[in-house]
């Protein structure tokens, strides 16, 4: 289990330190920070062994999250803790920086005493915890208030406390996903796969019973069964069913029914919390094709001409569209033409930056760029990094489509019609690269 | 001009530096310095040409980026260019940046290498001496390659400047430390050795650092520098601290100059010319007495020039070792350094004294200074200077002081560190050994250290106690009590219980009388500690036991119970269990005259250069052995050997007391004392004591009494002279252009004679002549006693007994040791063959021919085949018995090609004289030969049949031999097949 808990600064100071478990002494702090922090080489891997002592670290802007074990813990569990811990301290505070933590650090003390006992995780869930650890003084609770709390926290249902009442019930649905590629100079797909969350924002009254529907393959299959020409039907239309490799569930959902029925189903806690994280890797839907052209003229001149192509319905815009064409070590000049956007040779970054705000779909364009070389000592050839692509689009890549969310709330005189609901699909770039 | 518009501060630089410097990440600073590189590229691809101030700007950024640890691919050529530039700063640069980033470029070492030689060329004495500077920081051989001609050139000109000199001095020493082939040594050699007589202190200093480089090589080139450099030297020396101005450190003249002079003094004899002579030991004179001035300035800086001369001055001295006035002044002088408040000063003093204590003059100076010694060695803080005071404790020592030194390192064992306590150990125990008057005090010094240091006492010094208590009759009782005493503490380290177990077992009926230390209470307070010891330790309480069986009949009961318990009979360490059964069996089943032949005390050690010694040597390593190698030992305890009475054993009962010696080897590392001690048993057999009174042992005698690792290898041809015997019993076994060594030998059933002749081929008569016979490896030679030699005392020598039963007795009678010129000697051996044997026993003879020792090692021509019997029997029988040997072990065959021509008769001579009988008309093939006979060994008989088949066409023979005995069967093949 977790031993202790560290954080720095960039500069490798120590902003926080708990300590959890005896096993971890003083020393612990100043090894990460000489070993990983100030490491002469960049330290590529967030889990380092010093000593016989385990690291886990994640970097959050300029701060270090690193976790101190002695023991064979599950790696995968500290991880998502100290995720947990981001998400937990961006509810309380906002952005994590250097300032931030520094202004709340009493308050992160008792964060970590609550959400770490002895190391292990415990409830670290925000809404629960912003019941009783809160940034304002706390008015003298009733007994029954306080008995409240504590029945709540150790209770079946931690997330949710009751009596929760809005006078609008409404639901905010995202589907938040991140495309990832990596294709070859000829067009072929090498790697795709797209990981994607779906996001709730409920603000419902009492305790509602909610159930999540959406194109999931093997729930339409089997209503098709059934009625074997609606799903035919379904086909002709377009819309697709989708196959999800793998999912993992917020705690409020009931696994044993969708194991048993593959519905799901929940009571959600109150404001934003994470319904469901997957991973697709058929049928991806790729908003942009780069097409890369890069020639050689002599030693000293390269051309490199880039096309990108969007790839969906017109009427869709893609926004904050990025494309980054690496530049071999000794270029001493650029010269770039470009029909849309913007583009910047960038020395700092060994880079051209060619931005452009925004771009309908079935769209073309091109940029072409003529690099001048340094003729160098080295034989070295230059290794041809690949070429990326950032942008966002208002559709799910992987084709997922949210069917219903019923929401049943019989103590409560509101029915499912009542509640207003929001659905919204968001596509970014995760690593989008094309070899060149 | 812009660039003097500009300065040359560089701000451009400046600016960079500090924008990384205030890099709030590893991530900004790369950032920062990719955008400036690619500013740079941007620059140097310009059309348009750069001055001369932003090439040497960006050159220098470019050198702080690969300073910080980036790779810089591009810019060379740029500072190839700066080279040619006039101005000092953009060359300085230039060069700066090469020396950093050169590599083995080949078009771009060219423009540098021509770079270089027009600086050289320039006649401008800064340029020249930033060329010089870039050769010697580069010192890669190609620059070696090029330049190494010029700068000899340079050095000795006499328009170069001074300043050129000095660097071309140590430039030239650059190259020739680094690749010393390329310098080329010629007439300038002798002129270098003329710039000590420079006006310019510099060019001094680093010539001299240059001549103590070059004359180590060859010194007779550089010969003439030593009167050079002493005239140097006085007038340093007698100078007053101004005249020297600008090379006057903290009033002192020259110090650095100095010490180097000093130190090349250092690389010669002292100077046979009187004169020089006369100036140097004056100038070494003034030196010892400048020391004894009030210092002329409190700073640090000022007693640490002049005392780096001081000890220069001593060490030269101590190098000279001829003066005995200087060596006595400069041990006072370090005495008083003995108690300076400077650990440092401290450290040194106690080392130089060191080597002053091993020179006869300062012998003496240096012991006047034991008290303060001592007290450093209890008082010092520092460990490294504590460890030098132990090392000036060990070389001052000698029989005066010794008792004192002892047991004040003693005393210091007790908190020393755990990494020099094995070393101060040995020391200790060596110093108690070389000194010893009294060898009570030894006794009590070596139980001392035991019970002090147990972890760090090695075999050998526990082993060396044991040899001297042995050996020395006068305090063997003592021994025996002070023992007693030892192990009565509560707790003792193991090797005390080794040492008490073998002390009691061999002296224990010495404090017998004493009610305390009665046999019982021996007994019982040994065994208190036998669960608590290892294994070895065990196996040697064992040996114990039974010797108090001897020793104490009344105690034969409890013994025995003791062997007879179940931990031991059937204990899981085979040895422990080997020693219990057959102490068990030895005690109940031999009568009492028998167990006191068989335990008899141990015969007395030969002497040996100490072990200890030998060990502490291979801890210092070579360097410091000089001074340790005086340890010799007293004479006094050299007539031991003799004094003791041998007594006769029976030959057939092993002696454990051999054994106990034997255990030496048990213990995984193989120590040399334990075969040493093996092999000294052996000795004891073959130089009789009748002859050991009169011989008395000189090193002669140590040289002559080969154990078995004494004795050499087999001489390469030995085994091709020993299958010349296989088939025949007489003829000449060796001959060289000394000795001739001729066989006579007939073998009857299991007893053979052989007579060995040795004959002196030469007009001078051999020393010491002395053959001996042994038998090599894992088998046993048991030799008998010869008549002429009455009381010997036959040992086995090795560990235990009835595990391998003795294969092959062999008697020898002694020879006179002196053969004269054109004699012969005659030598019996009678042989009797115990067991099957496979190896043949060594012989091995020494002598001394014209006084240089001889060594010679043979193998005795007794193989298996000489104790064959004939058997004649009829093809049935013959068959019969063949289909009873069809055991697959029984049986070995080879196949092999003639080496001889194949002659039916010559084959038939060499069956016959192989010693079986040859039987006719049994092969179905006439072209077969068929054999059978019968090998008579004393234990057993090894019926054996042979069939040798010969095939003309292939000249190839299949010979298939079926004995009642695997190894023999192969054997036999095995030497047959090497006849034909």
């Amino acid at each position: 289990m977790i031993g202790g808990l560290f954080i720095y600064n960039h500069k490798g100071e120590v902003l926080i330190s708990r300590v959890y478990r005896d096993d971890i002494g003083r020393n612990a702090v100043d090894a990460f920070r000489v070993n990983v922090i100030h490491a002469r080489q960049q330290v590529r891997s967030p889990v380092t062994n010093i000593a016989r002592t385990s690291f886990f670290h994640v970097k959050r802007s300029n701060i270090w999250l690193a976790a101190v074990t002695k023991q064979n813990v599950n790696a995968a569990m500290v991880f998502e803790f100290l995720y947990k811990m981001c998400d937990v301290m961006a509810a309380y505070f906002g952005k994590i920086s250097e300032e931030n933590i520094k202004n709340n650090f009493v308050l992160i003390y008792e964060l970590l005493d609550e959400i770490l006992d002895f190391g292990y995780p415990q409830n670290s869930e925000t809404g629960a915890l912003k019941t009783f650890i809160t940034q304002q003084g706390i008015k003298s609770q009733t007994k029954e208030e306080q008995s409240q709390i504590t029945s709540q926290v150790t209770g079946q249902i931690g997330w949710r406390r009751e009596g929760i009442k809005y006078r609008r019930n409404e639901l905010f649905l995202d589907v938040l996903e991140s495309v990832n590629l990596l294709m070859s100079p000829q067009g072929q797909v090498l790697s795709a796969h797209v990981s994607g969350r779906v996001v709730m924002k409920s603000y419902l009254s009492g305790m509602p019973e909610c159930k999540f529907g959406m194109n999931d393959k093997i729930v339409i299959e089997k209503q098709g069964k059934g009625t074997a020409d609606e799903t035919s039907k379904r086909c002709l239309s377009g819309k697709q069913s989708i196959a999800i490799d793998d999912c993992t569930f917020h705690q409020c959902v009931r696994l044993s029914k969708f194991d048993s029925e593959r519905s799901i189903s929940f009571i959600p806690p109150d404001g934003e919390f994470e319904l469901m994280r997957y991973r697709t890797t058929k049928d991806i839907i790729l908003p942009f094709r780069v097409i890369p052209l890069v020639r050689e003229v002599g030693r000293t001149k390269l051309e490199v001409k880039v096309v990108i192509k969007s790839n969906f319905k017109p009427s869709l815009l893609a926004q904050k569209i990025e494309v980054r064409i690496p530049t071999p070590l000794n270029t001493s000049g650029v010269q770039v033409i470009c029909m849309k956007g913007k583009a910047k040779y960038k020395a700092s970054e060994n880079a051209i930056v060619w931005k452009i705000k925004r771009m309908a779909g079935m769209k073309e364009s091109q940029i072409s760029a003529e690099i001048e070389l340094l003729p160098t000592n080295d034989k070295k050839k230059w290794a041809r990094p690949p070429i990326s692509m950032n942008f966002e689009v208002p559709f799910a890549p992987s084709g997922l489509k949210v069917r219903y969310l019923k929401v049943f709330e019989p103590k409560l005189n509101y029915s499912d019609h009542d509640v207003i609901k929001w659905v919204r699909y968001i596509g970014r770039s995760g690593i989008y690269e094309t070899r060149c | 001009m812009p660039a003097v518009s500009k300065g040359d501060g560089m701000r451009g630089l400046a600016v960079f530096i500090s924008d990384i410097r205030n890099c709030k990440s590893k991530e900004a600073e790369i950032k920062r310095i990719n955008k400036e590189l690619a500013n740079i590229r941007s620059k140097f691809k310009g059309d348009k040409a750069l001055d001369g101030y932003s090439k040497k700007k960006y050159v220098c950024k470019l050198l702080f980026i690969f300073l910080l640890g980036h790779d810089i691919d591009f810019g060379h050529m740029e500072a190839v260019n700066l080279l040619s530039s006039n101005k000092y700063t953009e060359k300085q640069i230039g060069y700066l940046f090469i020396s950093v980033l050169v590599n083995s470029n080949s078009e771009l070492i060219r423009l540098i290498n021509n770079a270089i030689k027009n600086d050289l060329a320039s006649r401008n004495p800064t340029f020249m001496c930033l060329a010089l500077h870039c050769i010697a920081n580069v010192g890669s051989r190609e620059m070696g390659e090029a330049f190494a001609a010029d700068i000899p050139r340079i050095l000795v000109a006499g328009d170069s400047m001074d300043s050129v000199k000095q660097s071309a001095a140590l430039c030239l020493l650059r190259l020739y430390k680094a690749s010393p082939d390329l310098v080329p040594m010629g007439e300038w050699t002798a002129r270098v050795v003329h710039l000590l007589n420079d006006q310019h202190m510099g060019v001094v200093t680093a010539a001299v650092s240059l001549i103590t480089c070059l004359c180590k090589k060859n010194p007779d080139d550089f010969k003439t520098c030593v009167s050079l450099a002493v005239s140097r030297l006085s007038r340093i020396v007698s100078s007053a601290s101004t005249d020297l101005q600008d090379y006057t450190y903290y009033f002192v003249p020259a110090p650095w100059l100095s010490v180097k002079l000093l130190r090349l003094l250092q690389c010669y004899p002292p100077p046979e010319d009187a004169a020089v002579k006369g100036r140097l030991v004056e100038c070494l004179e003034t030196v010892l007495n400048k020391a004894q001035e009030p210092p002329k300035s409190k700073k640090v800086q000022h007693s640490n020039a002049k005392n780096a001369i001081l000890f220069e001055t001593i060490s030269l001295i101590i190098h000279y070792d001829s003066e005995p006035n200087l060596l006595v002044r400069a041990c006072n002088q370090l005495g008083q350094f003995l108690q300076h408040r400077e650990t440092n000063l401290r450290y040194l003093a106690l080392e130089s004294m060191c080597t002053l204590a091993s020179s006869e003059f300062s012998h003496e100076a240096v012991k006047t200074h034991i008290d303060t010694v001592i007290n450093a060695l209890k008082t010092e803080r520092d460990v490294s200077v504590r460890q030098r005071a132990a090392d000036l404790l060990y070389a001052m020592c000698d029989r005066s002081n010794a008792k004192q030194i002892v047991s004040e390192m003693l005393r210091y064992l007790e908190t020393a560190d755990y990494a020099i306590r094995e070393e101060i150990v040995l020391k200790v125990a060596i110093l108690a050994e070389k000194y010893a008057v009294d060898y009570s005090w030894y006794v009590d010094t070596i139980l001392n250290l035991i019970r002090i240091a147990g972890d760090y006492v090695s075999e050998e010094v526990w082993y060396r106690v044991l040899q001297i208590v042995t050996n020395r009759d006068d305090v063997q009782g003592y021994a025996a009590k002070t023992v007693f005493e030892a192990l009565q503490a509560p707790a003792c380290h193991e090797n005390m219980v080794k040492v008490g177990g073998y002390i009691l077992g061999e002296f224990g009926n010495l404090i017998a009388g004493d009610p305390r230390s009665s046999p019982p209470v021996q007994f019982s307070l040994l065994h208190s500690k036998f669960h608590l010891c290892s294994v070895a330790t065990r196996a040697l309480l064992l040996s114990t036991y039974i010797k108090f069986i001897n020793l104490f009949p009344e105690t034969k009961a409890t013994i025995q119970g003791v062997l007879r318990a179940g931990s031991q009979l059937r204990n899981a360490d085979v040895e422990l269990q080997q020693r219990a059964v057959e102490y068990l069996t030895l005690s109940s089943v031999a009568s009492t005259d028998v167990l006191a032949t068989v335990l008899e005390e141990m015969p007395p050690f030969p002497e040996r250069e100490s072990s200890i010694l030998a060990k502490l040597k291979r801890k210092k390593g070579p360097g410091a052995g000089s001074a340790l190698d005086d340890g010799r030992r007293d004479p006094s305890s050299n007539d031991i050997n003799g004094g003791m009475e041998p007594t006769p054993s029976t030959v057939s009962t092993p002696s454990p007391s051999a054994d106990l010696l034997g255990l030496r080897a048990a213990p995984p590392p193989a120590a040399p004392p334990a075969s040493a001690g093996a092999g000294n048993l052996l000795v004891d057999v073959f130089d009789g004591p009748a002859a050991q009174p009169s011989l008395g042992p000189t090193p002669e005698e140590a040289f002559l009494s080969p154990g078995p690792e004494d004795i050499g290898p087999p001489i390469p041809e030995a085994d091709e002279l020993l299958n010349k015997f296989v088939c025949k019993n007489n003829g000449v076994l060796f001959e060289n252009q000394l000795l001739q060594i001729g066989v006579k030998s007939e073998f009857r059933q299991n007893l053979g004679r052989m007579y060995l002749f040795y004959g002196n081929k030469t007009s001078v008569q051999f020393q010491n002549f002395s053959p001996t016979v042994v038998h090599p490896g894992d088998l046993q030679t048991h030799i008998l006693s010869g008549p002429a030699q009455p009381p010997a005392s036959p040992r086995r020598p090795s560990s235990p007994w009835g595990s391998r039963l003795t294969q092959l007795a062999v008697q020898t009678k002694r020879v006179a040791a002196q053969v004269d010129g054109g004699a012969q000697v005659q030598q019996v051996l009678n042989i009797e063959c115990l067991r099957d044997f496979l190896t043949p026993p060594l012989l091995s003879v020494r002598f001394r021919y014209g006084g240089a020792p001889q060594a010679l090692t043979l193998k005795l021509p007794v193989t298996i085949n000489k104790f064959f019997q004939p058997t004649e029997m009829a093809a049935q029988d013959f068959f019969q018995r063949w289909k009873q040997l069809s055991l697959p072990q029984q049986e070995a065959q080879k196949i092999f090609k003639a080496n001889h021509p194949m002659d039916a008769e010559v084959t038939k001579a060499k069956l016959l004289g192989f010693g079986s009988a040859l039987l006719d008309n049994v092969d179905p093939n006439p072209e077969n030969f068929v054999g059978a006979g019968i090998i008579q060994t004393k234990a057993l008989q090894v019926g054996c049949l042979l069939r040798l088949e010969p095939n003309a066409q292939a000249q190839m023979y299949r010979l298939t031999l079926r004995t009642s005995k695997e190894p023999v069967s192969r054997h036999l093949c095995e030497l047959l097949a090497q006849q034909f």
